[in-house]
């Protein structure tokens, strides 16, 4: 063995003042330096590539006799992606780009984070990355911050990607409030996205082992974006029922509890939060709680909403989707900050 | 370094105990590591070694008691002890699709250290634990011996004042030991970093061991020098191995009649083959100059045919079994 070793071993017991931002930053970097290399990142792009080019291709013709059917208000551009071939739907939801890509953001959002923690036990470095001079929680911000990074990436790209097919074969050409909401939309996704990845953090925390965490995370999925709205559904016919013989206010009553519970699923809030964003037209996402606003919203002339309307409508559906990630990041952080760290 | 024995202790406990429910895992630990030794803290797996060292990285909340890392209390000021003290985990883990210099690189920027410094830094611990040829390979391809190697290379990069060592010998192979035994004498006597090692291991560690402390569920039952522990649990006994050539069939009984009479020898036993030692108990401990001299006398005059003849240390394991045994912790 050698004697090159240290040249001085500072003796203090001065406390070394420690950035208190760095340490994220740095399991940041290297979280994202091995994302960009995994194999999770090809099949990321392969998802949300399929999520654009499938809808795109099937509408593409459907485009041009829009264009030509509306007036100059209607919004064209983001039409591209809300529109689906006719008559086609799975699990309910139509088969457009911003279903789709609702579909896979909580996939993706596991995906990424399923074995954030426990892959680091697994492979035995979780030891020697909680005995360096960071917080615990720079561990898990960095690999979150990280993968949301990874995510917006992609899907920044795969919406360049469909704007300019848009642009170049079909000529649609953005006015400045539908970029602004085509904007929000991806910022809304980008919430909806980090709320998995919270979610998926979570799970990597609570169970040792990562194909459980997986396992877990993709049966939630299952069962509340595919699942869920129909089982809730079912029993909401049955506690709930929308008897058609009652009176008018009654059956009213009865929608407002079934919006209400399905609000309870976060693929309802950013399914409802996606339609207003990307859909001028649409002017409301509650059901009329009275008879009047009934009267009210089906006198209503046809209107597009200007963007801050839009967002004013969605507000609350964000401030909920974030608040479900705050409260898997903050179990997250409790857990794993009593967490006692054996090799 | 002179000034070594003047710092304060680095490690202090007091009374530092864990329990997880029902179990104490360390119970009422005072222990004090002086500045610039080796301290190894020996006991079986299970006996609270890993608990202990746990607590003194702040990785675990102490149930009771206190410690105090380099003056700091690793509970509440965990940071100012990890920037301090580099940790070798037990069955340490690395990225497997990194390199070992990728590996180092990453902790190097954990703590701060970036750019020119950070790879001088790691040239020089791959250096002191001879990874060069294989550091820009992935760590995956290492074998365990080797992720031991990197594990202290990793713990070094911090430029540490204690290293923190959880079973830095198991699966090293011997000749490796040797190597990681001498390096950490080096870090001790060139730079005055302060050492403690955890090993179930417990002649393999004894060379390198300043003093040591012996730990037996959750408790320390013995604390020392190798030899201050010996005379305390080795009942004042020394060994003389003996090996006489062709000593079969009627030579035994011949051999045994003389080396009995030698005065201070306390019992003869003859070795299991021809060729093996015969081991010889002598009490007491100093005596063990005499009885070798007499030894030497008696083979001369008898002709026994001696081959050869060397005093035997008392071994770190039977001093462990000593120490359980007076303790009534003996399984």
């Amino acid at each position: 063995m050698t004697s090159a070793e240290t040249t001085s071993s500072p003796v203090s017991s001065e406390p070394i003042s420690i950035p208190p931002s760095s340490g994220w930053l740095v399991v940041a970097g290297k979280e994202f330096a091995d994302q960009l290399l995994s194999l999770r990142f090809i099949v990321l792009f392969v998802i949300l590539g399929m999520a654009a080019a499938l809808p795109l291709f099937i509408a593409a013709e459907q485009i041009r006799s829009l264009a030509e059917d509306v007036s100059g208000l209607q919004a064209v551009f983001i039409a591209m992606f809300i529109i689906g071939p006719p008559d086609f739907a799975i699990f309910g939801l139509d088969f457009t780009v911003a279903a789709f890509v609702g579909l896979t953001a909580p996939l993706l959002g596991i995906a990424f984070a399923f074995d954030a923690v426990n892959g680091e036990r697994a492979q035995g470095t979780l030891p020697r990355l909680v005995s360096q001079p960071i917080h615990r929680d720079a561990v898990i911000n960095g690999k979150f911050g990280a993968a949301l990074v990874t995510i917006s990436l992609v899907l920044i790209s795969v919406v360049l990607m469909i704007g300019g097919f848009g642009l170049l074969r079909l000529g649609v050409v953005p006015t400045g409030s539908e970029l602004l909401r085509l904007i929000a939309w991806v910022a809304l996704t980008l919430v909806y996205v980090a709320m998995w990845l919270a979610f998926g953090t979570l799970l990597s925390v609570i169970f040792k082992r990562a194909a459980t965490a997986a396992l877990v995370g993709f049966g939630v999925w299952l069962l509340v974006a595919l699942f869920g709205r129909f089982l809730l559904n079912l029993a909401l016919a049955i506690v709930v029922p929308i008897d058609t013989t009652l009176p008018a206010a009654e059956q009213l009553a009865s929608y407002q509890w079934h919006a209400l519970l399905n609000r309870l699923l976060p693929p309802t809030l950013y399914n409802e939060a996606s339609t207003v964003l990307l859909n001028p037209s649409v002017t409301q996402t509650s059901v009329p709680a009275t008879l009047g606003e009934l009267d009210q919203a089906q006198q209503q002339i046809p209107t597009l909403l200007s963007l801050d309307q839009s967002l004013l409508l969605v507000w609350p559906h964000v401030v909920v989707l974030v608040a479900i990630t705050v409260a898997c990041f903050a179990y997250a952080y409790i857990r794993f900050m009593r967490e006692e760290v054996r090799a | 370094m002179t000034d070594i024995a003047e710092r304060p202790a680095p490690i202090v406990t007091r009374g530092l105990t864990k329990r997880y429910g029902e179990l104490t895992a360390v119970d009422g630990l005072d222990l004090e590591v002086r500045p610039g030794e080796i301290f190894g803290l020996l006991g079986q797996n299970g006996a609270g070694k890993t608990t202990t060292i746990l607590m003194l990285l702040g990785l675990s909340e102490p149930s009771d008691g206190s410690a105090r890392v380099l003056g700091f209390d690793p509970a509440h000021e965990a940071l100012q002890v990890k920037r301090r003290v580099g940790y070798l985990p037990d069955s340490v883990g690395f990225y497997d699709d990194l390199t070992g210099r990728e590996n180092l690189r990453y902790t190097a920027r954990l703590n701060g250290l970036r750019g020119e410094d950070a790879e001088h830094r790691i040239q020089q611990v791959t250096e002191s634990v001879e990874l060069t040829e294989r550091i820009d390979t992935p760590t995956g391809t290492y074998s365990r011996g080797m992720l031991q190697r990197l594990g202290i290379a990793d713990a070094l990069v911090k430029e540490p004042e204690i290293l923190i060592l959880d079973e830095p010998t198991t699966a090293i192979d011997p000749i490796g030991v040797v190597g990681i035994l001498g390096l950490l004498r080096n870090l001790v006597e060139e730079h005055g970093v302060t050492i403690l090692l955890s090993s179930h291991l417990l002649v393999q560690v004894q060379s390198v061991c300043d003093r040591v402390g012996i730990f037996a569920a959750g408790r320390l039952i013995g604390l020392g020098t190798v030899p201050e522990l010996a005379s305390e649990y080795g009942a004042d006994q020394a060994r003389v191995e003996v090996s006489f050539e062709g000593a079969g069939g009627p030579a035994i009984e011949r051999i045994r009649t003389t080396l009995g009479k030698i005065p201070h020898v306390t019992s003869v036993e003859s070795g299991a083959g021809p060729d093996e030692p015969w081991v010889l108990a002598v009490e007491p401990a100093s005596a063990d100059r005499e009885v070798r001299e007499a030894v030497l006398g008696a083979a001369a005059s008898d002709q026994l045919g001696l081959t050869a003849i060397r005093s035997v240390n008392a071994s770190l394991d039977e001093i462990y079994r000593r120490a359980l045994q007076t303790s009534g912790l003996a399984a």
